[in-house]
């Protein structure tokens, strides 16, 4: 069943089209990779995908509904959660506030509630707790929920970024080079972390990958951008074989010589 | 850092409060410094240190380790005993305590925009002419005078609402003020960061420019005049006879009815600061105060993760507003007059280099702050510029430079550096001590979380949190 159904999509800088119609047809409960090389407008698609950027043309529609024309939070509020490239975690909150920030349309508490401290508030706020560090504990973190979010090191704080993104119950999750920076340890740990995303929680991955040996291990299908268009799609050996996409990575000339 | 680089005078203060700390130490501390200060300040009302002394007794009460209720009791002693009849012997000091509780209340209520949800507003005190105005205008004359030419108002024009309206004008003037940051919020919210601090800035100047010229075509404001009389509210004649019985014999003289106004309005004050510090903690541990601080934070991520930035910014702008308004109401009401002048920028930049100096989101820093900022403007300048003056009038001369004291320039007067002490502050603070006085800090549940975390380890293999799955819901 398609999750995930993106038609001609198009983003625009100026002169620049940074995505360029491209299409993608996203099944349910699918590992699904995009990779491209630097600037090939990976980052943008996730951008125009989630309402922070607004597209010029083309359409989304995710589990029945359009995504096009929405605000990022109303994105979040359909089931779709992101991580950012560059981590962007609340740094002077505690990790504990960090993840139930993730939680922030599920909860049926306003400013009233909040203030008159009725017990529907309370029993709220302490099951929204109680999921916090279970979700911590899903993502491999103990000990540091009263921890600020700055004072982690950095592969806890991608860990933090993935239980708040896991916090507002996605059906699709839209991770951004999330290995990135990582050592080949904490890498085999990510990936056997995103596995029991998809397979114990049923949620649907998309990936913008930059490391290789991740992309094939893991994903079940991939696509190619380069300079916004969608170049290839195929299983992870389809991909390899492609002589666009070593052409796109490597260049002309290089790609000419590894055929011969 | 290691114990022994330490310098003697650190190990020294350590163990200072290691003893000060300990066991009852904290309690008897406490209470012989109060009542040191107390009598102090009682014996010789003009003595600016022992004044000092009793501002500090309730630092040392926040701060030192005691039970709740004694924090409780004792404060409210203070503030409700020994500060007013303090206050009413030296009548001064009554001014000091008022304007700190009244700037204590604004800054509250700027740190929940500045401190909480980032939005640097350099035109707060707009707000609170809102407040003020809106007072100043129903309950004085000034309706009766919408078409006289300011200042010749008529002999006999009756108030136009009784002075009791006073009670639920302050409600009114916070739902006013709150409508009227939610309106400008409206478009300016839109804009980040330094633009949004501009704008803020226009806008303050707007009230302040609109209060000054609105005495015509219809005189709404009085123009530069200001409006007075604006009436205050009724005390009950009653209390005010027992109070009196009370005050007398401790103050030493008959208290007026001026007095007693002062000292309500300070009280008053004071419930308006519990109201805010209440409504701040509570809505901080919220869904709310979690949604102003990651956009504070990063706005674009609290965006992504389902939080409505402009809605979330809007009610901090909102509710600050709000606190400023009733704020206006009520010093309107006490000054019983109100002129564009009590409003202008250097107001607002007040009011943000108490936050800032106190700590950027911290409830107890802002007090704190706005304390320090008072005191230092009524009392440290003002009294470097008695003793300097009283110096230019004597003989005495600088040694060594052989300067007489005489020829010193006017402008030089220490009370007229209010501005360049703000800028300092600011910039001083900005260099060394970007989180303030006494910085904010989160809520820690250690406890709880480990509770939780050992009760998912007992459930063992059931690590994964169950209800997480959304095709469960769907």
């Amino acid at each position: 069943m398609t999750l995930l159904d993106v038609k001609g999509l198009t983003k625009r800088f100026g002169g620049l089209t940074a995505v360029d119609r491209i299409d993608f047809d996203i099944d349910e409960g699918c590992m699904y990779s995009i990779i491209g090389p630097n600037g090939s407008g990976k980052t943008t698609f996730f951008n125009s995908l989630t309402g922070i950027y607004k597209p010029e043309e083309g359409e989304v529609h995710f589990n029945g509904h359009s995504l096009i024309g929405l605000r990022p939070d109303q994105v979040t509020s359909l089931n779709v959660a992101r991580t950012f490239q560059n981590i962007r975690l609340f740094g002077s909150m505690t990790v504990l506030e960090n993840i139930i920030v993730g939680m922030h349309h599920h909860l049926a508490q306003n400013t009233f509630t909040a203030l008159l401290r009725t017990k529907t508030f309370k029993d709220e706020e302490e099951a929204s707790r109680r999921r916090a560090v279970e979700l911590m504990s899903f993502v491999g973190l103990r000990g540091v929920g009263d921890e600020l979010a700055q004072n982690l090191p950095y592969g806890g704080q991608r860990r933090v970024e993935i239980a708040r993104a896991l916090a507002s119950k996605p059906k699709l999750l839209l991770l951004d080079e999330p290995t990135a920076g990582m050592n080949p340890q904490e890498t085999v740990d990510a990936i056997a972390l995103f596995r029991r995303i998809r397979d114990e929680l049923g949620i649907t991955i998309i990936l913008i990958e930059h490391d290789m040996k991740v992309v094939m291990q893991i994903s079940e299908r991939i696509s190619v951008m380069d300079y916004g268009k969608k170049i290839a799609e195929g299983l992870p050996a389809e991909i390899r074989a492609d002589s666009r996409v070593i052409e796109a990575y490597l260049g002309r000339g290089a790609a000419a010589e590894m055929n011969h | 850092m290691t114990e022994n680089k330490k310098n003697p005078l650190a190990s020294l203060f350590d163990a200072a409060k290691a003893w000060l700390t300990r066991g009852k130490t904290p309690y008897i501390f406490i209470l012989c410094y109060l009542v040191v200060a107390a009598v102090w300040v009682y014996l010789s009302p003009r003595a600016v240190p022992a004044f000092l002394m009793l501002l500090s007794s309730a630092f040392f009460l926040y701060f030192m380790p005691t039970k709740n209720i004694f924090k409780l009791v004792v404060g409210l002693i203070l503030a409700l005993v020994i500060m007013p009849v303090i206050g009413v012997r030296n009548i001064f000091y009554l001014e000091v305590i008022f304007q700190i509780s009244v700037f204590s209340a604004l800054a509250l209520g700027l740190n929940i925009v500045v401190g909480f949800a980032g939005l640097l507003n350099l035109g707060y005190v707009a707000f609170y002419a809102v407040g003020a105005y809106l007072w100043a205008f129903f309950g004085s004359q000034q309706l009766y005078l919408l078409n006289e030419i300011p200042g010749t108002a008529p002999p006999n024009t009756p108030f136009f609402l009784p002075a009791s309206s006073f009670y639920l004008f302050l409600f009114l003037g916070m739902g006013v003020a709150a409508l009227v940051g939610f309106l400008l919020g409206l478009p300016v919210l839109r804009v980040r960061g330094d633009y949004l601090a501009i704008v803020t800035l226009g806008f303050g100047e707007v009230i302040r420019v609109l209060a000054n010229n609105l005495d015509k075509p219809l005189n709404l404001t009085n123009g530069p005049q200001g409006i007075t009389p604006i009436q205050r509210p009724p005390l009950p004649a009653g209390l005010l006879v027992a109070l009196r019985n009370i005050m007398t014999p401790l103050v030493g003289r008959s208290v007026t009815d001026n007095e007693f106004y002062n000292l309500f309005f300070y009280i008053l004050a004071l419930m308006v600061i519990v109201v805010v510090i209440v409504v701040v903690n509570r809505l901080d541990d919220s869904k709310i105060g979690r949604a102003w601080m990651a956009v504070r934070e990063d706005e674009l991520a609290a965006a992504a993760m389902g939080v409505p930035v402009v809605k979330t910014k809007l009610l901090a702008f909102a509710i600050g507003a709000s606190f400023a308004g009733v704020m206006g109401v009520l010093f309107a009401a006490s000054r019983t007059f109100v002129s564009p002048e009590s409003f202008n920028f250097m107001q607002s930049i007040g009011v943000l280099s108490m936050v800032i100096l106190g700590g950027l989101g911290s409830i107890p820093g802002v007090i704190v702050g706005a304390a320090v900022v008072v005191v230092l403007n009524l009392q440290v300048l003002q009294g470097l510029s008695l003793w300097l003056s009283a110096l230019r009038q004597s003989d005495a001369v600088i040694p060594i430079i052989n300067f007489a004291w005489k020829n010193l320039s006017n402008q030089l007067d220490p009370a007229k550096y209010q501005r360049l002490l703000f800028g300092v502050i600011l910039i001083l603070m900005m260099i060394y001590r970007q989180t303030g006085l006494i910085p904010a800090e989160r809520r820690k549940r250690a406890a709880e979380i480990t509770e939780i975390e050992n009760d998912i380890e007992n459930n063992n293999g059931n690590g994964h949190p169950a209800e997480t799955s959304p095709a469960g819901e769907v």
